[in-house]
């Protein structure tokens, strides 16, 4: 428990600092809406183009985050201080989820009204969407942290990690967009079938939980 | 765990506990590791007495830095045996860490932080009781208290080491191993870390250095390694005269 | 000192001889099969005979994820016993299940083709399933040639195959649930209400198949195990003689060279 608060303060202490990820993630976030706008020749947006675009934007901003989230860990030598020391390293990986977590919730907060003032009519179907996202985001994190250890001790990481964590993400952007598709309809959100869809991100992410932490010390080890 | 080609000596205690197997800090028996398709390290054998000093010299690519690697529990051996403070590894490693300090190529240091935020941190995944006390210690003993507060991006090669030496220590280790502590030190500077690293009693060292007049002069026993990692002398540091410096750093160049 | 490696091929070596017995009976059953499709299963009443690619798109498909499991389950005992032969089943358990997960997608396509006019339904569930679980395992082999370290190599591909093998039924359900909203089920033909001659067809199909699968994942583990035994012998032959000893330092000893493997 003290490793993982250890861990998780030192990342946020660094991140805060050196703003590394988060401008780039918002940055990225606000540019692909725009390029979406023109792309698609649209400037409302509902239901399942709605949500897919703003999935997608979701998504491959948290790349840019998990592509660097072992960064200071591979080029200082900062997983030997993780093997050196007498602590559980499930620890590393909680942490690291959480880092993501919290990284994710930040992009959300600001792509989200950006994305609420270009698309949508009404923000009547915010607050349940940021309560999906939140689902979205745990099981972005699980399943990113594992792929970025995998790719951090790989060559050609940066293309490796999104190679291999796209696949896996299917199921995960499956459910969301089927839960975010009625969320953002045109006559305002509907719930009928949502709890099956936030059923599904609920297992998509214990599952992803579990099996990350079951395999984190394998991956470390050497 | 995998399964390894391990050959148990006759009665042969199984790991103890963190109070450790008495006598011996370190034993190696047949070690022997693997990268790619080479042999890095070939049956190097060796016990360390609780409170001695080994030195570990040979060319550059002998293997020094694995053998402290897997000493540090960082690396598992190929093959062979060993035990680190009574714990086998690579099973019981987790009983010998902690009370291990390491100090390799890198400083460990996060670049991004502040030195003083940075042995903090190691100071809480070790467990470091009274850490702010014993961090201003350290740091005050290698002369850079008044760099506490500058990001570690920003110091030099010779403040990052200290600051090294500092991390390495933090934790009252019973056993140190230092690959090449005098790199980026001149003099001076080599006197301020003397007292954390230098000789203690209690505390046992394994040292990997290229000086090796100096390195013999502080060692108990010495280990030398020939180019592919095979082992051309194991035993007392008087056993080895400066003469023999040149055929254990001549023989087969590259691998 | 046995090395883990002489080990492993010894182990493989014994698999040989029943190599042959293996691929004899593949040729037989595969034979019988396709005779069965072509004279004996009836024609379907929808498709007509364009439905007769069911019995190799659904066996190959199956044989596919079934090799996936079966590479899980390798890749626990892997991770469990550090022992590189079960890296090497998974290995090759893998490699087939892509293979095969081709020509299943292939089959699909054709059949999706001949039946319905366009080369790829998303409509159906399955096939997009199955499409997503391709591209994952597909992902198997950049991320082994990535990493260096043999060691390593191994364990991070089977910490990969064991997730991806918890990700294939997740992804299966997904999916369903996904489709199942907007579109029927557009190949009806699964394994409830099949006819007495089909069912039977289907299950000779599926005995053809697996036994394709096992015959080439055989093949393949032998030929890597002997490629690896040549290498292994080169190398030994291949290192330097020692060189002599000049003063008190111990000489290096001949066996040295002889453990160069």
């Amino acid at each position: 428990m003290i490793a993982f608060r250890a861990i998780l303060a030192k990342d946020l202490r660094v991140e805060l600092r050196t703003l590394q990820s988060l401008p780039a993630m918002a940055l990225f976030a606000v540019t692909t809406f725009v390029i979406f706008r023109f792309g698609l020749d649209r400037t409302s947006l509902e239901g399942s183009l709605a949500a897919g675009v703003l999935l997608v934007t979701v998504l491959f901003a948290a790349l840019l985050a998990i592509n660097r989230l072992f960064v200071a860990e591979r080029d200082e030598g900062g997983f030997d201080a993780m093997r050196l020391a007498p602590i559980d390293l499930s620890a590393l990986f909680a942490a690291k989820v959480v880092a993501l977590f919290v990284y994710l919730l930040v992009l959300e907060a600001v792509a989200l009204p950006v994305f609420a003032a270009f698309f949508l009519d009404s923000g009547a179907g915010l607050p349940p969407l940021a309560a999906v996202l939140a689902l979205v985001n745990v099981g972005l994190a699980a399943t990113g942290a594992v792929v970025s250890t995998v790719g951090a001790h790989s060559r050609a990481r940066d293309l490796l990690t999104p190679l291999v964590l796209l696949p896996l993400l299917v199921p995960l952007m499956i459910a969301a967009g089927a839960a975010a598709e009625p969320l953002l309809a045109a006559g305002g959100p509907e719930y009928d079938e949502v709890w099956k869809w936030i059923g599904t991100l609920a297992l998509y992410d214990l599952t992803f939980l579990l099996v990350g932490y079951a395999v984190y010390d394998f991956l470390l080890e050497d | 765990m995998p399964a390894t080609a391990v050959q148990r000596a006759a009665g042969e205690d199984p790991a103890t506990g963190p109070a450790g197997a008495p006598g011996a800090a370190v034993e190696a028996r047949e070690l022997r590791r693997e990268f790619g398709q080479e042999w890095v390290l070939r049956d190097v054998s060796f016990v360390l007495e609780a409170g001695h000093t080994l030195v570990v010299l040979g060319p550059n690519g002998a293997g020094k830095s694995t053998l402290l690697r897997m000493l540090a529990t960082l690396l598992r051996p190929s093959a062979g045996e060993l035990r680190v403070l009574g714990a086998e590894l690579p099973r019981h490693a987790w009983q010998a860490r902690g009370r291990i300090g390491y100090l390799g190529h890198d400083a460990l240091l996060y670049r991004d932080l502040t030195l003083a935020e940075s042995l903090a941190f190691h100071a809480r995944l070790h467990g470091v009781e009274g850490a702010a006390a014993r961090i201003g210690e350290l740091l005050d003993a290698v002369g850079l208290t008044r760099r506490r507060d500058q990001l570690v991006r920003t110091l030099s090669a010779g403040q990052l080491q200290r600051a090294a030496v500092c991390r390495c220590v933090l934790h009252h280790p019973a056993l140190l191993l230092l690959d090449e502590p005098g790199s980026h030190l001149d003099p001076a500077a080599l006197e301020t870390v003397e007292p954390l690293i230098g000789r203690r009693p209690g505390v046992t060292r394994v040292i990997v250095t290229h000086d090796f007049e100096g390195g013999l002069a502080g060692a108990d026993r010495a280990l030398a390694l020939r180019a592919e990692g095979s082992v051309a002398y194991e035993g007392p540091a008087g056993g080895l005269a400066p003469g023999d410096a040149r055929s254990i750093y001549a023989g087969r160049s590259g691998r | 000192m046995p090395s883990r490696q002489d080990s492993l091929l010894s182990r493989l070596s014994l698999e040989m001889p029943s190599l042959r017995t293996t691929a004899i009976a593949t040729v037989i059953v595969l034979c019988g099969a396709f005779a069965l499709a072509f004279f004996y299963a009836p024609n379907d009443a929808d498709q007509g005979f364009v439905q007769k690619i069911f019995y190799l798109h659904v066996p190959i498909a199956i044989c596919a994820l079934a090799g996936f499991i079966v590479a899980a389950i390798h890749a626990i005992r892997h991770l469990r016993t550090g022992d590189p032969v079960h890296d090497m089943r998974a290995y090759v358990s893998i490699h087939m299940g892509v293979i095969f997960g081709t020509g299943a997608l292939l089959t699909g396509a054709i059949w999706a083709r001949a039946a319905w006019g366009k080369w790829w339904v998303w409509e159906e569930p399955t096939l997009v399933s199955f499409l997503i679980v391709y591209l994952l395992y597909a992902t198997y082999y950049p991320l082994r040639y990535a990493i260096e370290d043999r060691e390593r190599q191994a364990r991070y591909a089977s910490v990969f195959a064991i997730t991806a093998g918890a990700f294939v039924p997740l992804n299966f359900m997904a999916v369903r649930l996904a489709e199942s909203l907007v579109h029927p089920r557009v190949f009806a033909t699964s394994e409830g209400g099949l006819p007495g001659e089909m069912l039977f067809t289907f299950l000779v199909a599926l005995a053809g198949m697996a036994l394709l699968f096992v015959t080439l994942s055989r093949f393949e583990l032998a030929a890597k195990a002997t490629r690896g035994q040549i290498s292994r012998l080169r190398r030994a032959l291949d290192s330097e003689a020692p060189s002599a000893p000049t003063s008190r330092i111990a000489p290096s000893t001949p066996a040295d060279t002889g453990r160069a493997g």
